[in-house]
C-alpha cells in the first residue's frame, strides 16, 4: 500500500476503510459517509466542547471510549460508531439528562421540534429508570422578546458559543458546578437587565431544546432557525 | 360508639366515587357527601410559567374536554394581551367549541347514559354499555359512535389532532382553515344533523317512561347559571353570565370578568372539588346549576329553527323552568341541534377562509379572565401575571365543581328514598350513579370503561360509625 497523501488520513470505521483530511473529526467524517452518531452538544459552526458525551465511540484497543466530536481522524484508528455498550450508555445519558430538570414535553413551546425529544425517541426511551430530582426553577421572562427556562436546559452551552464566538457578546456563561450548574446572563442578573445582549436571538436558535424560546409561542410552536450559522461561518472565513 | 375511619386506596387510586350518607338521631339521611379524593393542583403548578402557555397547559385538565379548558384559558389569554381576536379567530375558535360539545354529548348521551335509559338501571352491569346496547339496539349505537366522531373528527380537521389539539392560542388560532377542510366539514354536517333528529324522535316519546327517575334525579328547584348572547339566546362563547332564580327569571346578568360578584367559593375538608355558591345566598345556601339544564332554563330560544323547535318542545314539559336533572339527557340533544346549526352558519360565512385569525401581543393586562361554556356547564378561568408575563395566580371553576352542591343534594335525594331503617336498599348504588351520572362529571367518564360506575357508599351514625356499605368495583 503507498503511503497516503499528506494531510490525508485512512481509518477504519465500524469495519469499513474511510478517508479523511487530518483535521477532520471522527463526526464530520462519520457525516459525511451517513454514519448516524447520536449529538446534543456539537452543532456545525461552533467550537466542540465535547460536553456531552452522546457521541461516544469506541476505538479498538483502548479501553477508553472517546466523544467522536473531538477525536480526530488519525492513521489507522480503529472506531466503532455502535455497539450494545455505546446504546446502553447513551440511553443512560439521555435519562439522566431528563431526570435532572423538568422536561414535560405534552406543554413545552418546543413538543415536536426538539433535539432531546427526537434523541430519546430515536434511542428508544420509553422511561426514565431513575428517579426524576424536580428542581425548581423559576423562569426568567425579563427580556422583551425571549424567554429562559432552566427547567428545560440540558447545560449544552451552545448559547454560551454562539453568543461567544459568532454574535461576540459573551453575555452567556455558566456557573455553579456538577449537578448544579446553570446557564447565567452577565453576571447572573436578569436576562432583560444584561447590558452586553444584543437581542439578536442566536442563542434561542441554536439551544436544542424549549429552554431558549420567543416570546408568545405557544406550545409547540417553537420551530428553531439554524441556517444562519453555517452561512454566517462560510462567510467570515471567505473574508478573513 | 367507636369511629372508624377507613382510608381505601382503592378510591384514590382507580377513582371510585366514594359517597358517605349522614343519618341524624332518628335515623333519617340528613346529609350526603360524594368525596373527591383525587388531588390535581393545577391552579398551584401553572405558577410561574408564561402565560402564553396556559391553553396548552390546562388542556391537559381533562381528555375528555381539552377543547373546552382551551377556549376558555385562551380567552384568559387574549384578556392579559388586552387584544381583540379577529373575527375569523372567533369563528372558527367557536366551530371547535361547539365540534366539542356534538362529541360530549354524543359521548354522555350515547355511551354513557343511553345504555341506563334502554337497558334498565337495573339491567346486567356488564352488558349496561354501548356494546350491550349494540347487541339490543344497534341503530342508536352507531348513530351514537357516528355523531361523536363527528364531532372529533372536526376538532382533527382544524387542529390537526382529536386530542390535546395546541391550535386556539392566546390572540386567536394558530392556523387559518383551508378551503379543502371546509369542505369536507361540510360534507359531514347533514348525516349528524340526521342522527341529531332521529334521536329526538325516538327519545321523547319514551318520556313516560321515565317518570320515576324524573321524579328521584336531582329534582328540585334551584337558581342556574350560564352564558347568554346580547339577545338573551344561547350562547357557549362570548356574552354575559347570567343567574337565573328557581322561578326562572333572570336576576342577573354580569360580565366574565365580574364573576366573583356572585359566586364564591368553599371549601370543604372531605373534598378536593371546590364548592361555589351564588354569594347572594351564601354557602350553602347558595345552590346553582349550570350545564344544559341551566343553559336551556336561562335562553330564550336558539335563534336558529331546527334547535328552537325542539327547544320550544322541550320548554313544554314544564310550566317554567326543567328542573330535574334527569332532563339534562333531553336537554343535550336540543343542544346538539342548536349547535349544528350554528356550525352550519359558520361554515356559510364567507369570512371563515380568512387567513388573519391571530392577534398577537405581550402581556398588557395584569389580570384576566375567561369564560365559556363547556359541554358540562360555565367553565371559568382566571389568572394574574407579574410584569414579565408569568402566572403569579391561577382560579378555575369547572363545571362539575359548580354543580357540585347539586350533586350532593341529587344524592341525598336519592337516599332518602332508598335508606330505610338504617340499611342501605339494593337498586340504591344504580340510583346514585344516575344521579351523579345526569350531571356527566368528569369523574363518570373517566371511571365507566366497564360499563358500571365504581362507587362505594357509607351509611355514617351521627357518632361517626359506619353502619352499612355498599361497593361495586370497576
Ligand atoms: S456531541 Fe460530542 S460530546 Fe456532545
Amino acid at each position: 500500500m503507498s503511503p497516503a497523501a499528506p494531510g490525508v488520513v485512512t481509518f477504519v470505521m465500524d469495519g469499513k476503510d474511510v478517508s479523511a483530511r487530518a483535521d477532520q473529526t471522527v463526526l464530520a467524517v462519520a457525516r459525511e459517509h451517513n454514519v448516524a452518531i447520536p449529538t446534543l452538544c456539537a452543532l456545525e459552526g461552533l467550537s466542540t466542547v465535547g460536553a456531552c458525551r452522546l457521541c461516544l465511540v469506541e476505538i479498538a484497543g483502548s479501553p477508553k471510549l472517546q466523544p467522536a466530536c473531538v477525536l480526530k481522524a488519525t492513521e489507522g484508528l480503529n472506531v466503532s460508531t455502535r455497539s450494545e455498550r455505546l446504546d446502553k450508555y447513551r440511553k443512560m445519558i439521555v435519562e439522566l439528562l431528563l431526570s435532572e430538570r423538568n422536561h414535560v414535553c405534552s406543554v413545552c413551546v418546543s413538543n415536536g421540534h426538539c433535539d432531546l425529544q427526537s434523541l430519546a425517541q430515536s434511542l428508544g426511551i420509553d422511561h426514565v429508570r431513575f428517579p426524576y430530582l424536580y428542581p425548581s426553577f423559576a423562569v426568567d421572562a425579563s427580556h422583551a422578546r425571549f424567554t429562559l427556562d432552566h427547567n428545560r436546559c440540558v447545560l449544552c452551552t451552545r448559547c454560551v458559543r454562539v453568543c461567544d464566538e459568532v454574535e461576540g457578546a459573551h453575555t452567556w456563561d455558566v456557573m455553579g458546578r456538577g449537578i448544579r450548574s446553570q446557564v447565567i446572563t452577565g453576571l447572573k442578573q436578569p436576562w432583560g437587565e444584561s447590558e452586553s445582549c444584543t437581542t439578536c436571538g442566536k442563542c434561542v436558535q441554536v439551544c436544542p431544546t424549549g429552554a431558549l424560546s420567543e416570546k408568545g409561542k405557544s406550545v409547540a410552536e417553537m420551530r428553531k432557525r439554524r441556517d444562519f450559522l453555517p452561512y454566517l461561518t462560510q462567510m467570515r472565513e471567505e473574508h478573513a | 360508639m367507636s369511629r372508624i375511619i377507613e382510608i381505601d386506596p382503592v378510591t384514590r387510586i382507580e377513582g371510585h366515587a366514594k359517597i358517605t350518607l349522614h343519618l341524624d338521631d332518628n335515623e333519617e339521611v340528613q346529609d350526603a357527601r360524594l368525596h373527591i379524593t383525587q388531588f390535581r393542583g393545577f391552579e398551584k403548578f401553572v405558577e410561574g410559567r408564561p402565560f402564553h402557555e396556559m391553553p396548552s397547559l390546562m388542556a391537559r385538565i381533562c381528555g375528555i374536554c381539552p377543547v373546552s379548558h382551551l377556549v376558555a384559558s385562551a380567552k384568559a389569554c387574549d384578556a392579559l394581551m388586552a387584544v381583540r381576536v379577529p373575527e375569523t379567530g372567533v369563528l372558527l375558535r367557536k366551530f371547535m367549541n361547539l365540534a366539542q360539545i356534538v362529541q360530549s354529548h354524543a359521548l354522555s348521551f350515547f355511551h354513557l347514559s343511553s345504555p341506563d335509559l334502554l337497558l334498565g338501571l337495573d339491567s346486567d352491569p356488564a352488558k349496561r354499555n354501548i356494546l350491550g346496547l349494540a347487541a339490543v339496539n344497534p341503530a342508536v349505537a352507531r348513530d351514537g359512535i357516528a355523531l361523536r366522531r363527528f364531532g372529533q373528527k372536526a376538532i382533527e380537521l382544524l387542529g390537526g389532532r382529536r386530542v390535546h389539539p395546541a391550535w386556539i392560542v392566546p390572540g386567536g388560532v394558530s392556523s387559518p382553515l383551508t378551503a379543502e377542510n371546509r369542505d369536507a366539514l361540510r360534507a359531514s354536517l347533514p348525516e349528524a344533523f340526521a342522527i341529531a333528529e332521529r334521536t329526538l324522535e325516538w327519545f321523547v316519546p319514551l318520556m313516560p317512561r321515565f317518570v320515576e327517575e324524573i321524579r328521584t334525579l336531582g329534582q328540585f328547584p334551584s337558581h342556574y347559571m350560564a352564558m347568554l348572547d346580547e339577545n338573551g339566546r344561547w350562547e357557549h362563547y362570548a356574552g354575559k353570565l347570567a343567574v337565573v332564580n328557581p322561578q326562572g327569571k333572570i336576576v342577573r346578568e354580569i360580565e366574565s370578568a365580574r364573576y366573583q360578584d356572585v359566586i364564591g367559593e368553599a371549601v370543604e375538608d372531605w373534598s378536593y372539588l371546590k364548592f361555589p355558591y351564588y354569594k347572594h345566598l351564601g354557602y350553602p345556601d347558595g345552590l346553582y346549576r349550570v350545564g344544559p339544564l341551566a343553559r336551556l332554563n336561562a335562553a330564550k330560544g336558539f335563534g336558529t329553527p331546527k334547535a328552537d323547535h325542539a327547544f320550544a318542545e322541550y320548554r313544554k314539559m314544564e310550566n317554567g323552568p326543567v328542573t330535574s336533572s334527569f332532563h339534562q339527557h333531553y336537554g343535550r340533544l336540543v343542544e346538539i341541534l342548536g349547535a349544528l346549526e350554528e356550525m352550519q352558519a359558520i361554515l356559510d360565512d364567507p369570512r371563515i377562509l380568512d387567513t388573519r385569525v391571530r392577534a398577537e401581543a405581550g402581556a398588557n393586562a395584569s389580570e384576566g379572565v375567561g369564560m365559556s361554556e363547556a359541554p358540562r356547564g360555565t367553565l371559568i378561568h382566571h389568572y394574574k401575571i407579574d410584569d414579565r408575563g408569568l402566572i403569579t395566580w391561577a382560579n378555575l371553576i369547572i363545571a362539575t365543581g359548580h354543580n357540585n352542591l347539586a350533586m350532593n343534594k341529587g344524592i341525598l335525594q336519592a337516599a332518602k328514598i332508598y335508606v330505610k331503617a338504617g340499611k342501605l336498599q339494593e337498586g340504591m348504588l344504580n340510583r346514585v350513579e344516575a344521579v351523579i351520572r345526569s350531571y356527566d362529571p368528569c369523574l363518570s367518564c373517566s371511571t365507566h370503561a366497564a360499563g358500571a360506575m365504581p362507587l362505594h357508599i357509607q351509611l355514617v351514625a351521627p357518632g361517626g360509625a359506619v353502619l352499612d356499605e355498599l361497593r361495586r368495583g370497576a
